[in-house]
């Protein structure tokens, strides 16, 4: 039997509509691995310069517009500073960890990306290859669990360089961490109510057939895009690297390249956020209005059209990061505190509570989640979304500012608060005793 | 049922770290040390588990333990021993040193007693067809529910008893 014949005969034992299996399997493995670890680094680096050139639109300047045609390789010129800089390690640090904190606040942020689906299954000759790189059944649970093991990297940087400042950091970041977890995982849980699985990939799948779960939970995104903001430590949550308090937090005392992972770490985090908000609420990398594209039988153009998909969602929850970062200014720590246990919890908590009841009653009333009201709006998700709206509104007429953030006057009396607002309009007061 | 040179290899391989993290875990004088010691036997606990099939169990002792308690030991034990190789308390008095031998001794007894016991020779294995959380939320929300219940309620009662005695002492 000569090669082509041998080839044609392992060619016809796959279907490439079936999912593909053994050695290919394995080596498709290996090479998405390679190829969605190049892409990420590659972002991230860009980020740097997207992050820099959209705080320069935002207020009014150039940005960095000297290396490369229109400052295009500046990453490439911040990358070979770092890796030239002198490293410091401080006399007085516990080094191992010293040392260690940095890898251990990159790989979280890296691996998360292991079970996200980015585009629509690829067919080959081989099988249909998953486009995520690792389809596991529990692919929430463990988004979920890497998202909490970020904060080792964070508080062991601070514990172990012995500077107040980085402590004070590392204390910071770990208890916001653990405080939004929280009420993350209860936003989301949700997410699971509506889809019925664990896995990312029949999430998805469940949302093509059933519309995406944005509307349907409102406030859950909500929740979520908060909580995805504290756990990234991105303004308005960026305590634990407050510059005007902390010099520059958990990362004080490193320098070159050690200080560079960090700053990697905070970009891949706040991709693998991105990523999460779109596959969670947004529809993965479904394409809005064309179901055709969205389901089987898959074909090569689908798996490039919804990896388009996919990166422009991402890429847009990436910008609302920088958005916000140059429009709000940072918690102060209390509120942020009271923000989380006081608000964001109770929230979550009643929010699942009134989407499990309300989710039971549609299913008790026979309404079918496939079920469209007049061929075109799905109404299960029609119905709960009005239901959010309406508890939208009821949301934000309970919680208005004042009470949602303690204001600076919060712990001032109404009467000195008068005093004070007088005071303002007319100048300051003679002093006594003159 | 999955086997071979590879399963057998990453089973002796996460074992063995299990064992040897949580001897240096004990070992240690360093408290940060030794709770990123445990973190690394939970985490080889959390692989074996995954590697049984138990993917959920998995998953959950990376979320709990790892992410959520060994977090928050980290978190008071940085409070408590702000300094460098931090001086932890040991046992000092002869008679405490007995009694922890004593201990030690009982439990390495009830090990070897386990090791010995019997496997039923064919361990039931679910169908692959349910889902992951089917055979754990089945029998936790059904047959098992009130006594489940009780726990939570157990859990509430320590939360309020340990905030009425941290607000007692300020």
């Amino acid at each position: 039997m000569n090669t082509y014949a041998a080839l044609m005969l392992f060619q016809h034992a796959y279907d490439p509509q079936a999912p593909v299996h053994g050695a290919p399997w394995l080596w498709f493995s290996i090479i998405k691995i390679l190829v969605v670890f190049t892409v990420l680094m590659v972002t991230i680096a860009y980020l740097t310069l997207a992050e820099r050139k959209i705080s320069a639109w935002i207020q009014d300047r150039h940005g960095p517009n000297r290396v490369g045609p229109r400052g295009l390789a500046q990453p490439l010129a911040d990358g070979l500073k770092n890796i030239m800089k002198e490293e410091t390690y401080p006399s007085a640090a516990y080094s191992p960890l010293f040392i260690l904190a940095p890898v251990m606040s990159f790989i979280p942020a890296l691996i998360t990306f292991a079970v996200i689906p980015f585009a629509a299954p690829l067919p080959t000759p081989w099988g249909l290859v998953d486009m995520s790189i690792a389809d596991l059944p529990v692919g929430f649970l463990y988004i979920l669990a890497i998202a909490s093991l970020g904060v080792y990297g964070i508080v062991l940087a601070g514990w172990s360089s012995n500077n107040k400042y980085a402590l004070l950091g590392g204390l910071r970041s770990s208890a916001q961490m653990v405080s939004y977890e929280v009420s993350m995982g209860l936003a989301v849980v949700a997410v699971l109510l509506l889809s019925g699985n664990v896995s990312l990939s029949s999430i998805v799948a469940s949302q093509v057939a059933t519309g995406w779960y944005f509307f349907p939970l409102l406030i859950g995104f909500f929740l979520f895009l908060v909580a995805a903001f504290a756990e990234t430590n991105r303004l308005p949550f960026d305590l634990p690297e407050a510059e005007s308090e902390l010099i520059a937090g958990y990362h004080t005392e490193y320098s070159s390249m050690k200080f560079s992972m960090f700053f990697i770490a905070e970009y891949s985090n706040m991709t693998t956020a991105s990523a999460r908000l779109t596959t969670l609420f947004f529809g993965g990398w479904a394409v809005p209005f064309w179901t055709t594209v969205d389901t089987a039988p898959w074909h090569w153009w689908k798996t490039v059209i919804t990896l388009v998909c996919f990166m422009i969602k991402t890429g847009f929850f990436l910008f609302l990061y920088m958005w916000i970062r140059w429009t709000l200014p940072r918690f102060r720590y209390d509120q942020l505190m009271s923000v989380g246990w006081k608000v964001m919890l109770p929230i979550a908590l009643c929010y699942l509570v009134v989407m499990a009841g309300a989710i039971l009653a549609l299913d008790a009333a026979g309404v079918a989640p496939s079920a469209r009201f007049g061929d075109f709006v799905p109404t299960y998700w029609a119905i709960l979304g009005v239901l959010n709206i309406v508890l939208a509104v009821l949301v934000f007429v309970v919680l208005d500012r004042g009470r949602l953030v303690s204001p600076a006057s919060a712990r001032v009396g109404p009467s000195e608060l008068a005093e004070l607002r007088a005071m303002a309009t007319r100048g300051p007061a003679p002093a006594q005793g003159d | 049922m999955p086997n071979g040179f590879v399963y057998e290899f990453l089973f002796y391989l996460f074992g063995l770290t299990a064992i040897v993290s949580a001897a240096i875990f004990v070992t240690r004088r360093n408290a940060v040390a030794a709770a990123l010691w445990l973190v690394n036997t939970m985490f080889c606990l959390a692989a074996l588990y995954i590697m049984m099939d138990a993917q959920f169990v998995g998953a959950i002792q990376v979320l709990v333990y790892a992410g959520a308690i060994m977090v928050v030991f980290l978190f008071v034990v940085m409070l408590l021993n702000l300094g460098l190789p931090p001086s932890v308390a040991d046992i000092k008095s002869k008679g405490a040193r007995i009694i922890a031998l004593v201990a030690g001794l009982a439990m390495l007894a009830e090990l070897l007693v386990l090791a010995r016991q019997k496997l039923p020779a064919e361990l039931p294995w679910l169908p692959r067809e349910t889902s992951v959380t089917t055979p754990i939320t089945e029998p936790l929300f059904r047959t098992y529910l009130l006594p489940f219940e009780i726990t939570s309620v157990l859990l509430l009662v320590a939360i309020v008893g340990a905030v009425v005695l941290a607000k007692r002492r300020s």
